[in-house]
């Protein structure tokens, strides 16, 4: 294990720096993450000067729900991006290079990449974060806090099982399906507010199927005092569950894997 | 004229090649509107009184534009000529006995049509099935669609243009990346990408809307579903007009200058 981490230290350490051997083309980028959901950031802004709420949500209290949310996206993206990008992997043949080698499949994958370049969101998720904390009225105590460090860590895990099926789908397609941007970048664009705003049936698939409520709005709801049992703390970490069937189904994908060729 | 029409439709035909991603396209468009249509729901509910649109009028704008989304999309740039200007292919270009601007202005305007062909179908068919109040309404007058319809050629002709001449700065940044990531962000955020025109505050859209991205899309969607109509459509027309003739003036001055002095790079 702790070999284990020290590998992905290096893993990471080297992906950085040939990330910096291009310092402009970085600089860049970060800046193209920041404009992006910038852009998302002025479209709340600017319905919120003309509406003062929408489902019962305020400005600062959708600010807050959206820089968590966005947090736990870029995170497990700068992580996962190997997963992402899985499918090149596999066309180039590059993945049988993995299978030789005496450590875990996924372990490799995940450090095959890591994207540095996303700082600039994350930049722009921290200060809507400080905003959406000081302006939300929340009376923060311990529990909360744990709140929100399971919502970061649930939150992750549930990108990083999306990202993960994603790439599993590469093995029986051979090539990355366009579909399933809509449970990452559809979701990344569309978690600025609070599930429920988008009505009863999504908020159900939101919260039975793949689970980004239980990461976004309920743990919102506790952190606004409008649940109050101490449980609600812990249904952050529920959505970690979505890791099993994604889980899975990268095993299907690998046992099924036969090489490109190349 | 002949050969700029030949042209334009080899890369008609070339862009329809990719079916597959269009169908891919078609379903994140249609989850895309339904989740923005929520959205909007959302806040007409709460306050119906501050909605600056009807609730269909917003309905209808929104699937029109993820049905026309290649026709407008800021990010529609080609990298691969973005690239060829960094690496000098554009020579090749240039030895040929046409004129670069209107070759790489019908080279934006087939990719935009023939993906925007494509797509608008199924999403279009979709949306008109959908029940009221969230399905897409029969334009607002016989009148209206014609007018809609010629606002929609000119928006087309200004986003290409506006893409054109980005591609026509890059021969002196040299590097794309950076411009044209403000470019396209600026883009999204003045032409109703981000949220329609008309929900800006008052003062603010005022300025919005005599600006060139407001020549786009906004035009055209919201003569469709009725929410710009008589002098102000009239009016918003001739600014499209003119806009069209300066962008395209502009990015022609720049590519004789440019071609003047051109440094192609590499061998």
């Amino acid at each position: 294990m702790r070999e284990g981490i020290r590998l992905y230290g290096r893993y990471v350490s080297i992906s950085v720096r040939s990330t910096m051997e291009y310092k402009a083309s970085f600089f860049l980028n970060a800046m193209g993450q920041f404009l992006v959901s910038f852009n998302v950031f002025l479209g709340i802004l600017f319905l919120f000067q003309r509406f003062s709420a929408v489902a019962g949500f305020t400005y600062s209290q959708v600010l807050l729900c959206f820089s968590v949310f966005l947090m736990e996206f870029t995170l497990a993206e700068s992580i996962a991006r190997g997963f992402d990008t899985f499918s090149g992997m596999v066309r180039k043949g590059e993945f049988d290079r993995v299978m030789v080698r005496p450590r875990g499949l996924v372990f490799q994958v995940l450090g095959s990449r890591f994207e540095l370049a996303r700082i600039g969101r994350m930049l722009q998720a921290v200060v809507m974060f400080v905003y959406g904390v000081t302006n939300s009225g929340i009376h923060w105590n311990g529990a909360k806090v744990a709140t929100v460090v399971f919502m970061l860590v649930g939150g992750t895990g549930l990108f990083f099982g999306i990202f993960l099926i994603s790439a599993s789908l590469c093995f029986f397609t051979m090539e990355g399906l366009e579909i399933m941007n809509i449970f990452t970048d559809g979701a990344r664009e569309y978690g600025k507010y609070p599930v429920n705003v988008y009505g009863k049936r999504i908020c159900q698939f939101c919260t039975f199927l793949v689970p980004y409520a239980l990461v976004q709005y309920y743990p919102l709801l506790y952190l606004l005092d409008e649940r109050t049992q101490w449980w609600w703390v812990f249904v952050p970490l529920l959505a970690l569950l979505f890791l099993i069937p994604s889980g899975m189904l990268w095993r299907v994908g690998v046992r099924r894997y036969q090489s490109s060729g190349s | 004229m002949k050969k700029y029409l030949s042209f334009f439709r080899l890369r008609f035909l070339m862009g329809l090649q990719y079916r597959t991603a269009a169908w891919a396209g078609v379903a994140t468009q249609f989850v895309w509107g339904g989740l923005e249509i929520a959205m909007f729901r959302a806040f007409y509910q709460a306050e119906p009184e501050r909605f600056p649109m009807t609730f269909s009028a917003t309905v209808t704008y929104i699937w029109f534009q993820q049905a026309f989304l290649a026709l407008f999309a800021s990010w529609m740039l080609e990298n691969e000529i973005l690239e060829s200007i960094k690496d000098g292919n554009i020579a090749y270009e240039l030895c040929r006995p046409i004129r670069l601007y209107p070759l790489l202005f019908v080279r934006g305007l087939a990719l935009r049509m023939a993906r925007a062909s494509l797509r608008c179908m199924p999403i279009l068919v979709f949306a008109v099935l959908l029940p009221e109040p969230y399905g897409l309404r029969a334009p607002f007058s016989l009148g209206a669609f014609a007018v809609f319809i010629l606002s929609m050629v000119l928006g087309l002709l200004v986003t290409v243009a506006f893409g054109t001449l980005i591609y026509v700065i890059t021969f002196y940044t040299i590097s794309p990346q950076g411009l044209r990531l403000v470019a396209t962000t600026v883009m999204d955020f003045f032409n109703g990408a981000v949220i329609p025109l008309p929900f800006f505050p008052d003062r603010m859209r005022e300025v919005m809307e005599v600006l060139p991205f407001a020549a786009m899309q906004n035009v055209p969607l919201r003569i469709y579903s009725g929410d710009l109509w008589g002098m102000d459509a009239v009016r918003a027309i001739g600014l499209q007009m003119i806009w069209l003739l300066i962008l395209a003036a502009v990015g022609q001055g720049i590519m004789t200058r440019a071609q003047r002095k051109l440094a192609v790079q590499g061998g």
